[in-house]
């Protein structure tokens, strides 16, 4: 093991285990202001019951996103200072914006919508979940900017120690692939999102607990999903013509195509040998990638070996990743569609199977984003900035023991956090938010907590259980 | 001619607006980095509920400051930023790590029923390590970091001095002092009283470690005492020792007798003065005596892409993080089940 090595893993995993929150936060705080908004232009209790639950729940995955991200922040210096060597002149300015718009807004406000709801009205509450949604979106769009001007880098020339001089900002910032990227990962958070709350709405249909909240978010839920699952296939597709466009080593790795190929079918499967520059076992339909990329039957697709084996990614590494994320794309519509069609026919809210279809499918955005940034960043390797710097000048110059015992620290310490996360964010989810809307006319009792307890005993039980339900 | 003007005077204004920056983190996450300094020492769970809400709604903007400093150091001066972290790896990652599990004490505290004082250790322990830490980058950085060729050419633990550790104990000191004032600002009764006790304790260790601090750097580093002890220079710095000690007598007085908010101000005076004291010693090094600031600036055009921003953002932000603390202005109070429900 290298310092390079080690350097990589330990941005790769640190890097990786902090995309789980923004991706979280993004969904939920858009979601949670959705509510607030909700609750103060209509009143409706159900409202604000389900924005308290699902801002306690937002809450402990923020510190998470916080904590993570000053990481990020500090390891750029200490693992990778020949790469803040060079391109700090160029990406300095986007971090500085980042803090400036994002981290401030969601820091500043943030305490008011978590802790401010009785000291502020409704309308100024509102307020402050919109800049802490705000900021979520602000903060990806900066970094982003700067993830996409090392993917295809822009507006600057590297003088002779290759440090970077930007000659013009807008072409730094507004690089050939930012608008994919950004549009792409904005809709990934906003359907894992999605899936979360329907899959924790979905366990309390299910347990038929405190079911006019479930139903509600349920049906949101739904909807949003609906909405994201395709438009995030078609950004999917826009982006990867652009990666075709301007990296095209990476496609090649993405589809395991060896040779330039006119009208190069899809593998479905296959083993990529590195050693042997060919696809074992592989599985093909003939024509289909010509068509998707190309969007023409006999589109010319350029192929691995246009560079030599020690420029070319690890790629079996991007061609699976690049598969589990386009499944599991693939399966979040047609659960989405599913759900259209019950809905068509009234059955939403009482179909068993799909309740438990909805639970299943709850990490698997979380899934999917971590294999998109694997593609996207194992797929510019060996390059840091793409064609300009490579990895291995871009280490700092600290020892192999001092970044192996930090990346064993953060391995620990991580595992240690995900756990407490899951321990704490289950309870709250599985405990429900706290149901104060009146029961409905048609089923009354069926809405509240405890309603096994409603069906089969005498009326002073109900009684006692509508009182405990409201309390 | 205007030009060298302005290569001359831009650095200096960032240089202005980092040591700003610094100022405004040690201050604001100061102080609730020092609560949670002095949080085990509490005698009571109620006073420990009551520690934690009054940093609750701020605590995160405090913080915020930190990644300013980094991302504001490695666009303005990225020398400072490539040179300066290898060379403080290991107490640069054992700060993070130590914040990470402050940090999440938050959330998983209020959740946490049966192993709470789990968490309240984590987030006691991660305060007092994340502030050895800043002291001993402290000290590092006072004693000098070895460069070579424009990096960093020393070992991982090159860092460690002596001085370092001082300056550990005596921003754990100060830390709580801010901490101590902050609590008797904004708690009532018993907790007050704790606050108070625990001030003087914190002022004493502070006061002391501040000197010893002074006369071992002055002492173990020739250029510092130089810059200290040179005539006529010394008539110019001669007020920073005798203001210091001016505040540190009126914080005596005023722990027991003096107005509620008087201790937490005058303790963020004393950081004040200890600031400019670090200022004086380091001037005009981003990495102390081998980059100046003249030497390790960005391109005049980063510069002027991110004065935009600080010039138009900046006002704002402050604003609104002023907004936050008016909103939670007046005493904490603990509610039913959790902090800020």
């Amino acid at each position: 093991m290298t310092a390079v090595d080690l350097a990589r893993m330990q941005f790769a995993f640190t890097a990786g285990f902090h995309i789980l929150w923004p991706t979280f936060t993004i969904g939920i705080a858009w979601f949670v202001t959705l509510l607030s908004f909700l609750w103060w232009r209509t009143g409706k209790l159900v409202y604000r019951d389900l924005m308290r639950f699902w801002m306690r729940i937002f809450a402990l995955g923020f510190g998470m996103g916080v904590i993570t991200g000053i990481v990020l922040s500090y390891e750029i210096g200490t693992n990778w200072a020949g790469y803040s060597r060079a391109a700090s002149n160029v990406l300095g300015p986007l971090f500085v914006y980042e803090t400036l718009t994002a981290f401030f807004l969601e820091a500043g406000f943030v305490g008011i919508m978590l802790f401010g709801e009785g000291k502020v009205g409704k309308g100024p509450h509102f307020f402050a979940c919109l800049m802490v949604a705000c900021g979520a979106l602000f903060s990806a769009t900066w970094i982003i900017a700067a993830n996409s001007w090392m993917q295809t880098p822009a507006g600057a020339v590297a003088d002779a120690n290759g440090v970077f001089h930007v000659t013009d900002w807008w072409q730094v910032i507004f690089t050939s692939s930012f608008p994919y990227r950004l549009a792409h990962m904005v809709c990934a958070s906003f359907l894992t999102g999605s899936f979360i709350v329907a899959g924790v709405s979905a366990w309390h249909l299910w347990r038929r607990q405190h079911v006019e909240a479930s139903r509600t978010a349920f049906s949101l839920a739904m909807w949003l999903a609906l909405i994201a699952a395709p438009t995030q296939i078609v950004l999917g597709d826009m982006h990867g013509r652009n990666t075709l466009a301007e990296q095209p080593v990476k496609l090649a790795a993405m589809e395991g195509l060896w040779d330039t190929t006119r009208g190069p079918g899809m593998t479905v499967i296959a083993w990529p040998d590195m050693s042997e520059q060919r696809n074992l076992y592989a599985l093909d339909i003939p024509h289909l990638a010509s068509l998707y990329l190309t969007h023409s039957w006999d589109g010319e697709v350029k192929g691995l070996k246009t560079v030599a084996p020690a420029d070319q990614p690890n790629v079996p590494v991007v061609f699976f990743a690049f598969r589990i994320m386009a499944g599991i794309g693939v399966l979040l519509l047609a659960v989405a569609i599913t759900g259209l069609v019950l809905r068509v026919r009234g059955r939403l809210f009482a179909t068993r199977w799909f309740q438990l279809l909805a639970m299943a499918t709850t990490p698997l955005g979380f899934i999917a984003v971590v294999a998109g940034w694997t593609v996207t960043e194992a797929g510019r390797q060996p390059w840091v900035v793409y064609g300009q710097l490579r990895t291995m000048d871009a280490v700092s110059p600290v020892s192999t023991g001092a970044v192996a015992s930090s990346l064993i620290a953060f391995f620990l310490i991580y595992n240690v956090l995900l756990l407490s996360f899951f321990w704490f964010g289950a309870r709250i989810a599985l405990k429900g938010p706290t149901d104060t809307s009146p029961p409905t006319r048609e089923h009354p009792g069926l809405d509240r907590i405890n309603t096994r307890a409603l069906v089969d005993t005498t009326g002073a039980r109900t009684t006692g259980s509508i009182e405990q339900a409201g309390a | 001619m205007t030009e060298l003007m302005h290569a001359h005077y831009i650095p200096l204004v960032f240089a202005a607006v980092v040591a700003f920056c610094v100022t405004v983190y040690v201050l604001a996450d100061g102080l609730d980095l020092g609560v949670g300094i002095i949080f085990l020492v509490a005698p009571r769970e109620e006073d420990r509920d009551l520690m934690m809400a009054s940093i609750e709604p701020v605590w995160d903007g405090n913080e915020t400051w930190l990644v300013m400093g980094g991302t504001l150091l490695i666009a303005a001066f990225p020398a400072g930023y490539y040179i300066l972290l290898p060379a403080f790896y290991l107490p640069v990652m054992l700060m993070l790590f130590a914040l990470i599990f402050r940090g999440v004490a938050f959330g998983f505290r209020l959740q946490a029923r049966r192993f709470r004082y789990v968490w309240d250790i984590a987030f006691s322990a991660g305060s007092i390590v994340a502030t050895m830490c800043q002291g001993l980058i402290l000290g590092g950085l006072i004693e000098g970091v070895p460069v070579a060729n424009g990096m960093f050419a020393g070992g991982p633990f090159s860092f460690l001095s002596l001085l370092g550790v001082l300056c550990g104990v005596g921003l754990i000191g100060g830390y709580a002092l801010m901490g101590a004032g902050w609590l008797i600002w904004k708690a009532e009764g018993r907790t007050q009283i704790f606050a108070r006790e625990i001030a003087h304790a914190a002022l004493l260790l502070t006061a002391f470690m501040m000197a010893l601090v002074s006369l071992w750097s002055a002492w173990s580093v020739p250029e510092v005492a130089a810059r200290w002890f040179a005539w006529p220079g010394i008539l110019a710095l001669a007020p920073v020792p005798l203001v210091t000690l001016a505040v540190i007598v009126a914080l005596w007085r005023g722990i027991w007798t003096g107005a509620e908010p008087r201790t937490f101000i005058l303790s963020l005076v004393l950081f004040a003065l200890g600031l400019i004291g670090l200022v004086v010693s380091l001037w005009p090094y981003v990495v102390p005596r081998a980059v100046t600031v003249w030497d390790g600036a960005s391109d005049p055009q980063t510069l002027a892409f991110i004065s935009v921003g600080l010039v138009v953002v900046l006002p704002i932000v402050l604003s609104y993080q002023a907004h936050a603390y008016w909103v939670f202005r007046g005493k904490t109070v603990v509610h039913e089940g959790g902090y800020g429900d």
